[in-house]
């Protein structure tokens, strides 16, 4: 790959997904490329490059979807799911006793491990959630991404990593080698295609947002930017989860963190301000999150 | 330093499975069969035992059974690992006292998973 074909898909990655890549990240273009070149009948990446020049969209969306698909397990991380049924639940069911709804986004909905681990901890809950309506809206930049998590089909290497055994019998299906989630768990999910970048208040307000390692991938000005936006489709008592490696602190002052939960952000109520010029595009710290 | 032991009949995985415990800083002890994994939890109790079903003389269900009825045997935590893949064979498994279940092939994140849901390893988290 020559140095103004990487920059030519930084720059489309860059316009189409906001993914900010370093002047280093080579390697994760030609792994995550290469495989999309050859699918294409195309001997290498110069040829993809010249191909999208020549205004194939269709391949751009590919580009796109191959650069920015997330590796995701089960439960990852397991504290913020212990949170979500141990504190944002309990408070969240508290203050809607009398409307008895409660709406949860996953920002970055991925193959499904994520919404499907929440619907699963609300499973759990049994009796305590009689009568109430809870919706789970899973989105994803992807497409290809979407039709997976729709399918609830994972491999027995995936089902193997975060998810507690007794769950894997309770509400799996085995098809051959691999596992389907049962249409119960499914059904309580709904899947929408979503651009981050783009207005998403059509969507609604929430009392839930997962939005995890997904803005690590987004330059500062970027992630302002949906933060504030995030906080306008959040109910005031609502509860923000970023990933681990993720913070507001330092970049907005529309979310705060609570002090002894970690990862866990509460609205201030402080209105977005435009951000400020930004001199240099912060490295991105790590694609290993990834 | 906490004792795995690992019980299975094939040279070349209780090698594999070593490897994989010893980078997790288990000390691991080794069993080729359910009889041989007796005589070890009689000689001194593990804190964890990754078990394979299908064995020569004991197989690991058969081996389950005595370990939960001997003094002290419900302490280890009992980590099932084999090719045996049916819910059937994973339910008779938790049923019978096994606290996690790995379904054959596995790597390190499958047994660093699965001993982390047991609460035998802490997973490192990324920190901010």
């Amino acid at each position: 790959m020559t140095p103004p074909d990487y920059e030519y898909l930084r720059k489309l990655l860059k316009d189409h997904s906001g993914l900010d890549l370093s002047a280093d990240k080579q390697y994760l273009i030609e792994s995550r490329l290469l495989p999309l070149s050859r699918k294409c009948g195309l001997p290498g990446i110069s040829e993809l490059v010249q191909k999208m020049k020549g205004g194939s969209s269709p391949l751009i969306a590919q580009v796109v979807e191959a650069m920015t698909t997330n590796e995701t397990f089960f439960f990852r991380d397991k504290v913020p799911f212990d949170h979500f049924r141990d504190s944002i639940m309990p408070e969240i069911m508290k203050a809607r006793a009398s409307r008895k709804s409660i709406r949860i986004w996953c920002a970055a909905g991925s193959t499904g491990q994520e919404p499907y681990s929440l619907a699963m901890s609300l499973k759990e809950m049994g009796a305590t959630l009689a009568g109430w309506r809870v919706e789970i809206i899973a989105t994803d930049l992807s497409q290809e991404v979407l039709e997976k998590s729709k399918a609830g089909i994972y491999s027995q290497f995936e089902v193997q990593r975060g998810l507690p055994i007794q769950l894997l019998v309770k509400n799996f299906k085995q098809i051959g080698e691999l596992w389907q989630i049962s249409p119960e768990i499914r059904a309580m999910v709904q899947h929408r295609q979503l651009n981050l970048l783009h207005d998403f208040s059509q969507l609604g307000v929430f009392d839930v947002i997962f939005c995890r390692n997904v803005l690590i991938y987004f330059d500062q000005d970027t992630k302002i930017n949906i933060f504030g936006r995030l906080a306008k489709t959040m109910e005031p008592d609502g509860f923000l989860v970023l990933g681990a490696a993720e913070t507001v602190v330092g970049l907005t002052d529309v979310f705060k963190p609570f002090p002894d939960k970690r990862g866990l952000y509460r609205p201030t109520g402080a209105r977005a301000t435009i951000a400020p010029a930004v001199t240099a595009t912060p490295k991105i710290a790590a694609m290993a999150g990834r | 330093m906490k004792t795995c032991l690992v019980v299975d009949d094939s040279s070349i995985v209780r090698k594999i499975a070593r490897r994989i415990l010893e980078e997790m800083s288990f000390n691991v002890v080794e069993a080729e069969d359910g009889v041989d994994a007796l005589v070890v939890c009689k000689r001194a109790m593990p804190e964890a035992i990754l078990l394979d079903w299908n064995m020569p003389v004991i197989d690991g269900f058969q081996f389950l059974g005595h370990l939960r009825r001997m003094p002290g045997g419900d302490t280890p935590k009992v980590v099932f690992c084999t090719t045996e893949t049916s819910v059937d064979h994973i339910s008779r498994a938790i049923d019978g006292g096994a606290n996690e279940y790995i379904m054959k092939p596995f790597d390190k994140s499958i047994v660093a998973a699965k001993f982390a849901e047991v609460g035998l390893i802490e997973l490192m988290e990324p920190t901010a």
